[in-house]
C-alpha cells in the first residue's frame, strides 16, 4: 500500500486531471487548505482494516436489471434544448486537440 | 380563514380542512404565495417560483376534489423542492452558475410521485452549490438566511428547504441529505427533517453529489407531516438500481399506534467536547422526557465515531469528482467564451462555472482516486466505512433508536466558518455516520437557546424501519411541537 | 539481426441488443443524429443507469464459447476521463472484476494452397469485459460535431494475451474471433458500421529472446485489412528504428489507412490517470451455475469444430468446408438441406459452388442478398439434388436452371416442367434414336463391335445431340449396348 506523501498535493496535476482551471490565488489557497484536510485525513491511516471488505453499497443487492425492452427516446429538440451550441442536430465542440 | 392562520397549520391539518371542504387548495396556495412575496427577499429560500403554474396546479386540485377524485391526502398541499430535484420544464440550477440556464426535460421519480398524489409543486429552493456545504453560503445565487435570525445561516446544504418551512412560506419541502444536509438545516431552522434509509426513496432525477450517500427526504413542522410526505415519496423504483425492493407501510397510520416501551441508546462518543452547552441541556431534557414515558435509556459506544468525518470526505468527494464531471460546458451546461479548443471548454467552463467549495471538493476527490493514492484514501475509507456500519449493527442489537444532538451548535453567523473547511466539515459530525451506514435518521426540534435559536434532536433508527423511528420521534414531537412555534419574521 | 513481433489485440464488439447497456432507449445505426438519447444517455443531472439483462447474458455466451472462466460475481467501475464523445465524462466499464477471464481463440494460418488446410494454433485471451460505447465525433476544419446515438450501446472488450507473432496471425485471430462472435449471434460484427473495432499492442524483440520490447498501442484499425496493414507497417517501423539505433517510446499511435502510416497520438508521460472506482449507482452481478448451464444449452458449435465434423463425419473436402464454415448462416442452410437430401457432399458442393456464387454476384450487383433471404430455399436445393439423383434432369440442366431458381425463387420442379427439361427415358423413343445413330455412324458401331469400347461415345453424342441433352444417359448406354450386341 502506498502512503500519501506528507507534502501538499500537486495542485497543477490534480486540477488538470479534474479539468478545473484555477487562478494563481485559488491554487495558493487550496494548496494550504487541502494540505490541512489531508493532514486531518491522516487518522485514517492508523485504522486497522486487515481482512475488512470495502463497502461500496450500504445495502448491497445483486442483479438489479431490466429486460431488454425499448422505451421512447427523447425527441431531438429535447435532447438539444440546453445545448450551448448546436448545428445539424449535433452538439458543436471547438476543435478536439489530441493530447 | 385568514391566511395568517393557514400558514401556521400543519400539512395534516390543511389536508383535513381540504377534505372537509372548509378551504380550497387555491386559498392555501395563495396564502403561501403571499407569504413568499412578503418575506422571501429577506430569507431568500427560493431561487425560482412559477406563480402561475403554482396556482394552476392548485385549481386543478380543487377541480379534482369537486369531482370527488382527490388523489391522496397530499392533494392540494403545496410542496417546494430543493433545486437539485428535476421537474420537467422547470429550471434545475443546483445553485450553480454552470447550470444557470438549464431546464430539465424530465421528472424525478419523487416529482412524479408527488404529481400522482396531487401535490401542488412550486418553487426551486436554495442550497449550497451541488449540495456541498453546511450553511447555504455556497450558493452561486446568494445565501439563504435563517428566519430565526437573519444574521445566521440556515444550515445546509438544504438551507432553502428548511428556511422555507420555518418562515411559513410553504408547509412541506423536500431536501437531500448526503452527510446531514436535511437534518442539520432542519435543526438550525427549528423544523422536522428526515433522511430515510438509503434506498427507500428513489434518487432518479436527483442531481447526484455522492451517489452512495445521497437520499431525498422531507421537511415539515411536525413528525406526523414528515410521515405523510415520506409515505408518498418512498418505494421501490426500477429506474434507480440502488432503490431497495421493500414494501412501504403506511407511516401515517403506524405513527398513531401505541408505542411500546423501548430502549434508546446514547452514544458516549457523541457527548464529548465540542458540544454547545445549551444544546447539551436541551438533549438531556429530551432524554428525560423519554425516560419519564417509561423508555429505557442506555449508554452505547460507537468507537468509530471520530473516523466518520474523514471517511465521509474521502468517499463523498471522490464520488462527487466523478458525478460532477458531466458539468463540462459541452452538452447542456454553460460554456466559457474563452474556450479555444475542447480541453479549454472543460477547464475554463468548470473554472468559471463552479464555486470555490465545489472546486475544492472535486480536486480533493480526484486526488483521492488518482494513481498512487487510491489504496491509501478511497479504498481505506471504504473499508473503514464497513467498520462504521458494523458498529451501528452491533448497537442496534441492543437499542431501538439512538439519540444524539443533530448539530453541535445552534445556527452560526455568516462567514464564521467559511474560510476554514475543517471546522465547517465538523458541523456535520453527528449526522455523517448515519449516511455512511445508510441508516434512517430524523431531526426533531427540541427547544431554543437563550438567543432564541432552535435546537434539534436527532434520532437514528435501524435500516428500513422508518415506521418505528417515526413513532419514537412522534412520541416526543406530539408532546412538544417546537416545530409549530413560528419565528417573529414569519408572523404578519 | 532477425526480429520477432509480439502482438496483443484489444477488440471492441457492439452487442446486438434492442436497448442500450444502462437505459432502455433503442440502439441503432444510421438514425437521425441525437434521436436515440434520453437523460441517461446524455448524462443529465439526476439520470441513473439500469443494467440490460440481455447484454449480460450475451457476454456470458461469448465467454462460454471462447472457453473463458465466467466470474461468480462481477461489478461495474467508472473509468474517468474527459472527452466530448462521452456524456458523463466517465465510462461505465469493468476494471478488476470482469465478467470473463482467460479463454482462447483457435486460429488457422493459410495453407500451401486454398485446397490445403493450414496450421492451427490456440491464442490465449486475458479477459473479456462489458462496458458502454461512446458517441461519434465528426471533425471539421474549425470544430467538431457530436452525435450521441451510439453512446451507451453495450460494448464488449475482448483482450488477448501478447500471443500473436505476425500480421498474418493477427489477421487470422481477428477473422476467427469474428466468426465465433457471429456464430454466437451476439453481433453482426460489421466493421464498416463500427460494430467491431480493434486496437493492437505491438512490440518487437530479437528473435529467440524472451524479454518483451517497449510496446506501442496502435489505434484505428477499423477494417480487417487495415489490421493486417497497420500491424505490418508498425512492426517494420519499429524494426527500422531499432536498427537505426533509436529508442522505441511507449506511446499511442494512430494507423492512417489512406496514407498507410502510423502517427503518434500521445506519449506515456501524458498517460491517462483513469481514477477507476466502483460505480455506486450500480449493483454487482452474480452469475450462478444454473444461469451458466442455461446459456450453455444455447451455445453453437465452434466454427473449427464444425469444420472438423464436416470433414470427418460427412467426408466433405477442406476446400468446401473452408468456404462453408466461416459463415454460420451458410452452414445452417447446408445442414438444413442435408437433412432433406442426405447427401452432404453433393449439398456442400451445390451450396459453395452454386449458392455462394449467386450470393456474391448479388453483392456485386449492389443487391447484397444474405443467405437467410436466399430465394433458393433448402427445400428447393434438396429437390434439385433429388431430380438429378432420380435422373429427371442432368447435371448440366441443373446448373443451367440454378441462376433462374435464384432470381425467381421458383422451385426446380416448376422450372423443369415449364421448360420441358426433363430427361427423356421413354424406351421406345430412345430405342428409335439409338437405331438412327447406329445407322448414321456405322463406322463407330463397327469399331465398338470390334472391341473398341470408347467408340460408343460418338453414338451417345448423337443421341444426346438429338435430345438436346435430355436423354437419360444410363438408358441410352444400355439401349446402345443391347442394339449393338444383336
Ligand atoms: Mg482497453
Ligand atoms: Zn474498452
Amino acid at each position: 500500500m502506498s502512503e500519501p506523501e506528507s507534502s501538499p498535493m500537486n495542485i497543477d496535476y490534480v486540477s488538470n486531471l479534474a479539468r478545473i482551471e484555477l487562478s494563481e490565488s485559488e491554487k495558493k489557497k487550496f494548496r494550504s487548505q487541502l494540505g490541512d484536510v489531508l493532514k486531518y485525513f491522516e487518522k485514517l491511516q492508523e485504522v486497522n482494516v486487515e481482512g475488512v471488505d470495502p463497502t461500496a453499497h450500504a445495502f448491497p443487492c445483486f442483479n438489479v436489471w431490466d429486460q431488454d425492452q425499448v422505451k421512447e427516446p427523447f425527441r431531438v429538440d429535447q435532447a438539444l434544448q440546453n445545448a450551448p451550441q448546436s448545428r445539424n442536430d449535433q452538439i458543436v465542440v471547438p476543435k478536439v486537440v489530441e493530447e | 380563514m385568514s391566511s395568517a392562520v393557514l400558514l401556521e397549520k400543519t400539512a395534516v391539518e390543511l389536508s383535513d380542512l381540504l377534505r372537509n371542504k372548509e378551504i380550497t387548495s387555491e386559498e392555501i396556495t395563495k396564502a403561501f404565495l403571499k407569504q413568499i412575496n412578503r418575506i422571501d427577499d429577506q430569507v431568500h429560500a427560493f431561487l425560482h417560483l412559477d406563480e402561475q403554474d403554482f396556482l394552476t396546479q392548485a385549481k386543478d386540485s380543487d377541480k379534482r376534489r369537486a369531482q370527488g377524485k382527490s388523489l391522496s391526502p397530499l392533494d392540494g398541499i403545496p410542496v417546494a423542492l430543493k433545486d437539485v430535484i428535476s421537474v420537467k420544464g422547470q429550471p434545475l440550477t443546483a445553485a450553480s452558475k454552470i447550470l444557470e440556464n438549464y431546464i430539465s426535460p424530465y421528472d424525478a421519480t419523487v416529482t412524479r410521485k408527488l404529481k400522482e398524489a396531487g401535490a401542488v409543486i412550486g418553487g426551486r429552493l436554495n442550497l449550497d452549490e451541488f449540495a456541498m456545504g453546511s450553511s447555504t453560503e455556497n450558493s452561486a445565487f446568494g445565501p439563504t438566511r435563517n428566519p430565526w435570525n437573519l444574521n445566521c445561516v440556515p444550515g445546509g446544504s438544504s438551507g432553502g428547504s428548511s428556511a422555507a418551512v420555518a418562515a411559513r412560506e410553504v408547509p412541506l419541502t423536500l431536501g437531500s441529505d448526503t452527510g446531514g444536509s436535511i437534518r442539520q438545516p432542519a435543526s438550525l431552522c427549528g423544523v422536522v427533517g428526515m433522511k430515510p434509509t438509503y434506498g427507500m426513496v428513489s434518487r432518479y432525477g436527483l442531481a447526484a453529489f455522492a451517489s452512495s450517500l445521497d437520499q431525498i427526504g422531507p421537511f415539515s413542522k411536525t413528525v406526523e407531516d414528515a410521515a405523510l410526505l415520506l409515505e408518498i415519496i418512498s418505494g421501490h423504483d426500477p429506474l434507480d438500481s440502488t432503490s431497495f425492493p421493500t414494501e412501504v407501510p403506511s407511516y401515517t397510520q403506524k405513527i398513531h399506534d401505541p408505542l411500546a416501551p423501548c430502549t434508546l441508546g446514547l452514544p458516549k462518543e457523541f457527548f464529548g467536547e465540542g458540544m454547545d452547552n445549551e444544546v447539551r441541556n436541551s438533549i438531556e431534557k429530551a432524554v428525560e422526557f423519554y425516560r419519564s414515558q417509561g423508555h429505557r435509556i442506555v449508554e452505547v459506544s460507537l468507537p468509530t465515531t471520530d473516523l466518520a468525518v474523514p471517511v465521509y470526505y474521502v468517499i463523498a468527494t471522490a464520488e462527487a469528482s466523478s458525478n460532477l464531471a458531466r458539468y463540462d460546458g459541452i452538452r447542456y451546461t454553460s460554456r466559457s467564451n474563452r474556450a479555444k479548443n475542447a480541453v479549454d471548454v472543460y477547464a475554463k467552463s468548470r473554472g468559471e462555472g463552479f464555486g470555490e467549495e465545489v472546486k475544492r471538493r472535486c480536486i480533493l476527490g480526484a486526488y483521492g482516486l488518482s494513481s498512487g493514492y487510491y489504496d491509501a484514501y478511497y479504498l481505506k475509507a471504504q473499508k473503514t466505512r464497513t467498520l462504521i456500519r458494523e458498529d451501528f449493527n452491533r448497537v442496534f442489537k441492543e437499542v431501538d433508536a439512538i439519540i444524539t444532538p443533530t448539530s453541535p451548535t445552534p445556527a452560526f453567523e455568516f462567514g464564521s466558518k467559511s474560510d476554514d473547511p475543517i471546522s465547517m466539515y465538523l458541523s456535520d459530525i453527528y449526522t455523517i455516520s448515519t449516511n455512511l451506514a445508510g441508516l434512517p435518521a430524523i431531526s426533531v426540534p427540541c427547544g431554543f437557546t437563550e438567543a432564541n435559536l432552535p435546537i434539534g434532536l436527532q434520532l437514528i433508527g435501524p435500516a428500513f424501519n422508518e415506521s418505528s423511528l417515526l413513532k419514537i420521534a412522534h412520541a416526543y414531537d406530539n408532546e412538544h411541537k417546537f416545530g409549530c412555534v413560528s419565528p417573529t419574521l414569519a408572523k404578519e | 539481426m532477425k526480429y520477432e513481433a509480439v502482438i496483443g489485440l484489444e477488440v471492441h464488439v457492439q452487442l446486438e441488443t434492442n436497448s442500450k447497456m444502462f437505459t432502455r432507449v433503442p440502439c441503432g445505426y444510421g438514425k437521425d443524429p441525437n434521436s436515440l438519447t434520453d437523460a441517461v444517455v446524455l448524462g443529465l443531472p439526476g439520470a441513473l443507469p439500469v443494467m440490460n439483462y440481455e447484454a449480460i447474458e450475451k457476454s456470458i455466451k461469448v465467454g462460454l464459447l471462447l472457453g473463458c472462466k465466467i466470474a461468480d460475481t462481477c461489478k461495474w467501475d467508472r473509468k474517468n476521463y474527459f472527452y466530448p464523445d462521452m456524456p458523463k465524462n466517465y465510462q461505465i466499464s469493468q476494471f478488476d472484476q470482469p465478467i470473463c477471464e482467460g479463454g482462447e481463440v483457435e486460429i488457422e494460418m493459410p495453407g500451401e494452397s486454398p485446397a490445403v488446410m493450414g496450421k492451427h494454433r490456440i491464442v490465449q485471451l486475458t479477459r473479456i469485459h462489458l462496458e458502454e460505447d461512446v458517441g461519434k465525433l465528426t471533425h471539421f476544419e474549425n470544430d467538431s460535431l457530436v452525435d450521441y446515438n451510439r453512446a451507451g450501446s453495450p460494448l464488449l472488450e475482448i483482450v488477448s494475451e501478447p500471443d500473436l507473432f505476425s500480421p498474418e496471425e493477427t489477421f487470422a485471430y481477428l477473422t476467427s474471433l469474428r466468426n465465433s462472435l457471429i456464430y454466437a449471434g451476439i453481433s453482426a460484427c460489421d466493421m464498416e458500421k463500427g460494430q467491431l473495432r480493434c486496437d493492437a499492442n505491438i512490440s518487437v524483440r530479437p528473435i529467440d529472446t524472451e524479454k518483451l520490447g517497449t510496446k506501442v498501442e496502435l489505434k484505428n484499425l477499423n477494417t480487417i485489412s487495415g489490421v493486417k496493414n497497420g500491424v505490418e507497417y508498425e512492426i517494420k517501423r519499429q524494426i527500422k528504428a531499432i536498427e537505426a539505433g533509436e529508442e522505441i517510446f511507449q506511446e499511442t499511435r494512430r494507423w492512417n489507412p489512406e496514407q498507410r502510416y502510423t502517427t503518434s497520438m500521445r506519449s506515456k508521460e501524458m498517460a491517462h490517470d483513469y481514477r477507476y472506482f466502483p460505480d455506486p449507482d450500480l449493483m454487482p452481478v452474480k452469475i450462478d451455475k444454473s444461469w451458466i448451464d442455461k446459456v450453455k444449452k444455447e451455445l453453437p458449435e465452434k466454427p473449427f469444430d464444425k469444420q472438423r465434423r464436416y470433414m470427418e463425419e460427412m467426408g466433405l473436402p477442406y476446400s468446401i468446408t473452408s468456404a462453408l464454415c466461416p459463415d454460420f448462416s451458410l452452414c445452417e442452410f447446408f445442414e438444413e438441406t442435408t437433412k432433406l437430401s442426405n447427401d452432404p457432399k453433393k449439398v456442400g458442393n451445390w451450396v459453395v459452388n452454386g449458392l455462394l456464387r449467386e450470393l456474391s454476384a448479388s453483392r456485386e450487383k449492389g443487391k447484397s442478398i444474405s443467405v437467410k433471404d436466399s430465394p433458393i430455399t433448402a427445400t428447393h436445393l434438396a429437390q434439385l439434388i433429388e431430380l438429378i439423383e432420380k435422373g429427371v434432369v442432368s447435371n448440366n440442366v441443373a446448373k443451367e436452371i440454378f441462376p433462374e431458381m435464384f432470381s425467381s425463387g421458383r422451385s426446380p420442379e416448376d422450372l423443369v416442367k415449364e421448360k420441358g427439361l426433363e430427361v427423356k427415358s421413354d424406351q421406345n423413343e430412345i430405342e428409335s434414336l439409338c437405331s438412327k445413330a447406329i445407322q448414321e455412324d456405322p463406322d463407330a458401331a463397327d469399331k465398338f463391335r470390334g472391341g473398341k469400347e470408347g467408340a460408343i461415345n460418338a453414338l451417345k453424342g448423337l443421341v444426346m445431340k438429338a435430345t438436346r441433352g435430355q436423354a437419360n444417359p444410363k438408358v441410352v448406354d444400355e439401349t446402345l449396348r443391347r442394339l449393338l450386341s444383336k
